[in-house]
Parts: C-alpha cells; sequence; structure tokens
C-alpha cells in the first residue's frame, strides 16, 4: 500500500500549489507505449475503414472491438485474476485518449471498456465476475448498459422496466424497453436496470440470447452514425436469478457510481477529440490559400488555433490530475482486502464532483475546438469529406450522454452543499473568513516566477466562487436546490476554479522540473486561460448577486463591493503568446505541449 | 533455432526534419523515434519463423545512443526474447564500422538466421545488411518477399527490376532484408508492453566490438532541400499549349 488520499473537492479551499498533482508529463515508458498501442491501432486498422463504419456495415465494428481484444485494449482496466491488467486510471487515460480517431468507434469502444464491463466489474460477485470478465476483457462478448427509457431519461429511477420473481424462484421475468442503448444491436452481455415487483430498482445481467431480450432498429442520429444506438426490448424475458447484479434495490448505487467512471472516461476521449480536431485543422490551413498566401499565416485564423491548443492544455491536465488522483486514492487500499472493491467504490464517489467537472468541462471543451475547427476550414468544413465536419457533428452528444450537462453542473454544487451540511468540507468556515478577509485585507503569496500573479488570482477565484455560493445560499437556504438557475451558475465557478488550479498546478510543476524557458507554451497557456476566465468569472459573479439580489440595490452594492475586493483583472496583452502557441502547432502540425 | 533480428532507431515518419545551424547534422531536439517500418517486417519475419520451430528464441540488436532502448523495447513487447544494445558511445558509427561491430555481436551470439529491414528509413544507406553478410562470409538476400526455412536450408525470393523475381536457394546462416509485402507485423499487445519490462536487455560498447575499423564517410554541411518552385498551368488553344509546353521543357527545364 501507498498512496495518497485527498479529499474531494479540497481543491477548492486549498491555497494553489499546496498539493502535487498528477500530470501527463509524469507517465511512466508503459503508459506511453500502451497510449501508442491505441495510436498504432486506431490508425492502421480503424481509420482505414472509416466510411465502411459510418454506414453500420455489417460486423466491422465489431470485428474491430474483438481485434482490438486481441491486443489487450479491452482488458486495461480489468484485475489480473478476471483475465486483465489490472491497470490504473492513468493509464486507461491514455488509452482513452489515443483511441479517439474516429468517433463512431470510439463511442462503440468507450461504452465497452466504461459502463458495459464496470458495473460487474464494481458489482458483480465473484461467481458473476469469473463468468463475464474473461470474456469482456478478450472481445468475446461485448457489452453494453440500458438505464434510459422512453419515458425516463436524466430522471433515471422513474424507469418502467419491472422485474417480477417467477413462480419457481428461478428467474427473474423482465418487461420493458430500455432506449437509446449504445451497442445495443451488437452487444452479448447488458446491464439492464428494472424495478422489483415495480418498486425496488435493481441491476440485472442480460445476456442477448436470453429467451425474450431482443433489440429494435438503429435510430437515425445527428452524429457518430457508425455507432449502434438501438432498443433493448424485454418481452417476459427470462433472467437467472444469479444474474441479479448487487442488492435488489440498490440498482441507483451501481447506475450512478458506474457513472461518475463514464464521466471521467467521457472527458478524457474529449481530450483525444481536441487533438484530433487541431492536426486536421492546422494541416488544412496549412495548405490552402487565400489572397495568394496560406490560411495559416493570417491572425484570424493563427488566434484560432491558439484557443483551440489553450482549451486542450486545460482538459489534459484535468483528465490526467483526476485520474492520478484516483490512482493515489485506491493505492492507499489494500488490495487482497475482501472490501478493497466496495472501497474503490468509496474513492469513486470521493471524486463525484471531479468527474462530473471532467465531464462537462471536457464535453464543451470538444464542441469549441470543433466548432473553431470547422470555422478555420471556412465552407470546407461544412462540407462531409473534411474530417472535421464529422468530429463537429459527432461531438453535439457529449454534452447530452452520460448525464446532461446540466444534470451534471447540478450534481456539482448539490454535493458540494449536501459534503458542507454534514461537516465534510469547512465552506461555511470558508465563508466566515472571507467576511472577515473582506474587512481585513486578503494575504497574497509570493512565489518566484512568471506565474506569481496568476497564482494570486487563482487564489482569489476560489473565494469568489465560495462567496457567491455563500450569498445564494444565505438567501435561499435549504431551497437553493431546487433553484436550478443559481446551482448551474454557481457549478460554472466551481468548473472554472478547477480547471485553473489544474492549469496552474500544472505549470507550476513543469517550471520546477524543466526550468522557465522550456514552458514556454504551458505558461502562454495558463496565463490566456486564467486571465480571460477570471474576467468572465468576475462579471458572471455580478450578474449572479444582481439576480439574488432581485433588485434590492443596496444589497446588490454590497456584494459588488466585495466582489471586486475580492478579484481584480488587469488584462494582459495576449498577441504573442497566442502567436507563439499557433506557430508551434503549426510547426509540429498537432497540438504542440 | 537461434534467430537475430537487427532493429534500427529511426525519426517518426511524419518528423519535420531541421537541419542544426552549424549544418553538422540534424536537431534531435522534439524528434519523436520509431523502429524503421522495414525492420518491422523483420521483427514480424522472426517472430514467424520462431512459431514454426519450436524452442527458437529471437533475439533484438540494436546499435545507437541509449535511445535505441524504447525501440528494443518495443521489439520486445511484440514477442522478442532478450535483447542487445550496442552504445555507440556518441561516435556516430558511418556504415562500415555499424556492420564491423554488428558482425563481431552476430559472429559470438552464433545466430542461425539474421532478419533486418531491407534500409533504414533514416539515411536509406542500404548497406549494413551486405556488409554484415561480406564480414561473416554468409549468404545474403535482400528486398526479400517471401522465405520458406527447413532444415537448415532456406528459399528466398526477392523482387527485382521490371517485376521479375528471382529465387535463391541457400544454406543457414543467412542474413535477409525483409521488405513491404512480405508480412503484416503485429502490434505489441498491451500484455506484451508488460512482459517486456522484465526481459533481459544486454548493453554491449560499440568500441569492445569495431576492432580496427574507422569511419570511410565524413558527414558534414546538411542543408535542406531547395524548396520546389510552384507548377506553371499552361492555357489557351491546345496547340498553342503543347508548343509552349515543349518550348519550357526544352528551354526552361532542359529535359529534351
Amino acid at each position: 500500500m501507498s498512496g495518497q488520499f485527498r479529499q474531494g473537492a479540497s481543491w477548492l479551499l486549498t491555497e494553489v500549489g499546496k498539493d502535487k498533482i498528477f500530470i501527463a508529463e509524469d507517465m511512466n515508458d508503459e503508459q506511453k507505449a500502451f497510449g501508442q498501442t491505441a495510436t498504432d491501432f486506431v490508425t492502421k486498422e480503424v481509420i482505414p475503414v472509416s466510411e465502411k463504419i459510418e454506414k453500420k456495415e455489417a460486423g466491422v465494428s465489431v470485428n474491430l472491438l474483438k481485434k482490438a481484444g486481441e491486443i489487450g485494449l479491452l482488458m486495461a482496466g480489468i484485475p489480473e485474476a478476471y483475465g486483465g491488467l489490472g491497470m490504473n486510471k492513468v493509464t486507461t487515460t491514455a488509452l482513452s485518449e489515443n483511441a479517439t480517431h474516429q468517433g463512431s468507434w470510439t463511442v462503440s469502444y468507450m461504452c465497452h471498456t466504461g459502463i458495459g464491463t464496470l458495473p460487474i466489474l464494481y458489482f458483480g460477485n465473484k461467481e458473476q465476475k469469473e463468468k463475464y470478465l474473461p470474456k469482456l476483457a478478450s472481445g468475446e462478448f461485448i457489452g453494453a448498459y440500458a438505464l434510459t427509457e422512453a419515458g425516463s431519461g436524466s430522471d433515471a429511477l422513474a424507469a418502467k422496466t419491472k422485474a417480477v420473481l417467477s413462480p419457481d424462484g428461478k428467474h427473474y421475468i423482465l418487461n420493458g424497453e430500455k432506449m437509446f442503448i449504445t451497442n445495443g444491436a451488437w452487444a452479448d452481455v447488458i446491464t439492464v436496470f428494472a424495478k422489483v415487483d415495480g418498486e425496488h430498482f435493481t441491476g440485472f445481467i442480460v445476456e442477448k440470447d436470453f429467451p425474450g431480450v431482443s433489440h429494435g432498429k438503429e435510430e437515425e442520429k445527428m452524429g457518430i452514425h457508425g455507432s449502434s444506438t438501438t432498443t433493448i426490448v424485454l418481452e417476459d424475458a427470462k433472467i437467472p436469478v444469479e444474474n441479479v447484479l448487487g442488492e435488489i434495490g440498490k440498482g441507483h448505487k451501481i447506475a450512478f457510481n458506474v457513472l461518475n467512471i463514464g464521466r471521467w472516461k467521457l472527458g478524457a476521449a474529449c481530450v483525444g477529440g481536441c487533438k484530433r480536431v487541431i492536426e486536421h485543422t492546422v494541416k488544412y490551413v496549412k495548405e490552402r490559400k487565400q489572397f495568394g498566401q496560406p490560411l495559416a499565416d493570417f491572425e484570424a485564423i493563427q488566434m484560432m488555433i491558439a484557443d483551440m491548443v489553450i482549451k486542450t492544455y486545460i482538459t489534459e491536465s484535468m483528465m490526467y490530475r483526476y485520474a492520478g488522483c484516483l490512482d493515489d486514492a485506491i493505492d492507499t487500499l489494500d488490495k487482497t482486502d475482501a472490501e478493497y472493491e466496495k472501497k474503490s467504490l468509496k474513492m469513486i464517489e470521493e471524486y463525484a464532483i471531479e468527474a462530473s467537472i471532467a465531464k462537462v468541462f471536457g464535453s464543451e471543451a470538444l464542441d469549441e475546438v470543433a466548432d473553431l475547427g470547422v470555422q478555420a476550414h471556412g465552407g470546407y468544413g461544412y462540407i462531409q469529406e473534411y474530417p472535421v465536419e464529422r468530429f463537429y457533428r459527432n461531438s453535439r452528444i457529449n454534452r447530452i450522454f452520460e448525464g446532461t450537462n446540466e444534470i451534471n453542473r447540478m450534481i456539482i454544487p448539490g454535493t458540494l452543499l449536501k459534503r458542507a451540511m454534514k461537516g465534510e468540507i469547512d465552506l461555511m468556515g470558508e465563508i466566515q473568513r472571507i467576511l472577515s478577509q473582506l474587512k481585513d485585507g486578503f494575504a497574497e503569496v509570493d512565489i518566484p516566477g512568471t506565474l506569481n500573479n496568476k497564482v494570486n488570482m487563482v487564489n482569489r477565484a476560489k473565494k469568489l466562487a465560495v462567496y457567491v455560493s455563500g450569498v445564494a445560499v444565505q438567501k435561499y437556504m435549504a431551497d437553493i436546490k431546487d433553484r436550478q438557475s443559481f446551482l448551474l451558475d454557481m457549478a460554472d465557478f466551481i468548473i472554472e476554479v478547477y480547471a485553473m488550479d489544474t492549469a496552474i498546478g500544472r505549470t507550476l510543476q513543469l517550471l520546477e522540473k524543466r526550468g522557465e524557458d522550456q514552458c514556454e507554451l504551458e505558461i502562454a497557456a495558463t496565463k490566456i486561460y486564467i486571465n480571460d476566465t477570471c474576467a468572465r468569472l468576475l462579471n458572471h459573479a455580478r450578474q449572479f448577486c444582481a439576480n439574488v439580489a432581485k433588485g434590492d440595490e443596496e444589497a446588490f452594492g454590497k456584494y459588488d463591493k466585495a466582489i471586486g475586493r475580492i478579484l481584480e483583472v488587469t488584462p494582459i496583452c495576449t498577441l504573442d503568446l497566442k502567436a507563439t502557441l499557433a506557430e508551434k502547432s503549426l510547426d509540429k502540425e498537432g497540438y504542440p505541449i | 533455432m537461434k534467430i537475430g533480428v537487427l532493429v534500427k532507431q529511426v525519426p517518426d515518419t511524419e518528423t519535420k526534419i531541421k537541419v542544426l545551424d552549424d549544418g553538422s547534422g540534424i536537431d534531435e531536439n522534439g524528434v519523436k523515434f520509431i523502429v524503421s517500418p522495414y525492420d518491422e517486417f523483420a521483427i514480424e519475419e522472426a517472430l514467424k519463423t520462431k512459431e514454426a520451430n519450436a524452442g527458437s528464441e529471437v533475439t533484438v540488436a540494436s546499435l545507437g545512443p541509449s535511445r535505441c532502448v524504447e525501440s528494443i523495447r518495443t521489439a520486445l513487447a511484440m514477442g522478442c526474447d532478450k535483447a542487445i544494445h550496442i552504445d555507440d558511445e556518441g561516435s556516430g558509427p558511418d556504415s562500415y564500422v555499424t556492420a564491423k561491430a554488428l558482425a563481431k555481436v552476430i559472429g559470438d551470439q552464433g545466430f542461425d538466421v539474421v532478419f533486418c529491414g531491407k534500409q533504414a528509413i533514416d539515411d536509406d544507406m542500404g548497406q549494413v545488411p551486405q556488409l554484415v553478410a561480406e564480414f561473416l562470409a554468409w549468404p545474403q538476400v535482400m528486398i526479400l518477399e517471401n522465405l520458406e526455412i527447413s532444415e537448415g536450408k532456406a528459399k528466398a525470393t526477392r523482387r527485382v527490376s521490371g517485376g521479375a523475381k528471382e529465387v535463391y536457394e541457400l544454406t543457414l546462416p543467412a542474413i535477409f532484408g525483409c521488405d513491404k509485402g512480405l508480412n503484416t507485423p503485429r502490434y505489441a499487445s498491451l500484455p506484451g508492453i508488460m512482459k517486456a519490462k522484465s526481459k533481459p536487455v544486454e548493453t554491449l560498447k560499440i568500441s569492445d566490438l569495431k576492432g580496427d575499423a574507422n569511419n570511410k564517410l565524413e558527414y558534414s554541411n546538411f542543408r535542406m532541400p531547395p524548396e520546389k518552385a510552384p507548377g506553371k498551368v499552361l492555357s489557351g488553344e491546345v496547340g498553342d499549349q503543347v508548343k509552349e509546353l515543349v518550348r519550357l521543357l526544352r528551354e526552361e527545364a532542359k529535359v529534351l
């Protein structure tokens, strides 16, 4: 046992740089080699049959999953005892990030290794794990996850699918229809949620060949055309009682915990998506000429590329930090402990806030980057022949599945406030400290080097996030949980604080490792992001408080004054910084960091 | 069988090569290095030969700076059993010295057969395997397209120009330079990558192996090729275009 346990969301109350985070640069050779194998496989096997995948030609995607299984790409996260490699989350992040060249197939792959496999891994008993995990690890079985129904999407627990014990007590008879199931037409084994006797929400391991199990026709989707999305129909489906997953009535634990992992995995895949879009875009703008020169020579295009690189740097930093943090926490556990998986789950739950942030930030980053990519392509970006068009369409689903970004945003302050109420995180104490600092002044930290001012800005942004949350909570007390507009705004503050804290944390660690002159791009990305974001948060905080004050000018005046004291933003010249980011990206024909 | 495979680490094919300011070589800063692609066919052929001959062992050998060990690990992850890294000690050996050192290692190891790429994709010299064969007095077949080995003999097919093929029958030990189309190299699988960590890599020094051989080649004055001038598009009547084309080919391109 080694590792380190950090309390979930503790970064909100911790000064920048006080906690060492995991950074992508710390990956070992083996982890990099894994990533390389994923890249090699996807570029050599998947990309050449991209058009066949998009047309859902029979067997193409499934065979690629099975081939991926042969070289071990499906087994990394599964324990060695069940035919896997027992690799940690940083390693699987490297795989998720690099299996992203063909969006439709990425979704099939991520679904299989994520929500298709994890319920059995974390909640299965020994027999279930022995029966299913080796087959999922090798690709002999393809996995899927069936939670959503026509009438219950975000409100997943309102599912209508019903399970009734057969008179002989040997089977549960399931009736109902699950909707929008990824890998639906291909899956051999599906985690299905149903209510026992219409009441007790429960997970079941369902094989496609069990009597009464079938799937509907393929949905016609906006993007990810090559992935399978169907209904799963259960008509008097006979599921053996030994295939009940976890405890009867405890299905919500499976559903939500598996989504926590799925959310971070989605974020990790988005990092890869961003990098791919940059690669396609940079190559295009170097070739395409207008007014007698390549698009790459125009400042307008260079600024777009710089923005794409900055967003990608922040997103990448976030996904590896989360993975490293979870690995460190799980490493404190004893692997031989019979309760190891259960305790691992506790750790995953501990970082529910970070998982939701990863999902929201990653999916929105990819949408922004893909949007800029299309824009830099001009008219050709709207034409299907150019890969960026597909990235743009495929990206959109990420903000919807694995819990819409709105659901995820509300989880963030919701979880934080719940923990504060239970005394698990000292939010109330911090609010008191901020109130007294507003009178006495805030202490500045002084760290040597070029990022000192940014460190102080991020520390203040943390206080701003806590302050505005405090303002809303003070006014609405327990009712805040029903005030969605405020919750969504609070989430934005918390998300951006985590993003900035992560970016500057990584850059500071790199500075220490390599020295300032070897971190030009990282420093540029960090400075620009923090300046832009703090300026936006400042405005946002004033609007938020105006909404809380609801026309009470005196109250607003008090809030506004406090906001001004907590955070000040002086714009910096970003032109040279952005030009450097763009130049290096053009030079490398891809993400330059 | 004792099977040897020679691997060279080269810059990734997609690298944007930059020349050092003083023209003494290429700038390795930020360059990603890979196993030379033709050597991947050699690794695959070595592994296939091992699988067809029970009790065989594949040893990979690579000569170069310490970063070569990364490429050695890739070969081990693909399935080679052990490795020898010959440290070039910063000496920048040419094909002649490289071949001398490799021939010494191959002779000492007592390989029955050695595979290598038909050429490395960095300097595209394509000399080392033939030189090694010469120093060892072994037969060699380059640009290998097909190979059958049985009972100490080999039947090797190579492509020659004009679509013709040459078929050689020879006695082992021999050295083969592998080409694209010979096989499909396998991936470094994830379990393979994990196993590679514990496979032995022996390090030797070039100075102990090359004998009294010294470089016969001197590298200097590296320059980027001149940028290609943009193409010309002719317009007007077809007859005029043809006349203009002939004139340009004769007067400007000077090829007629």
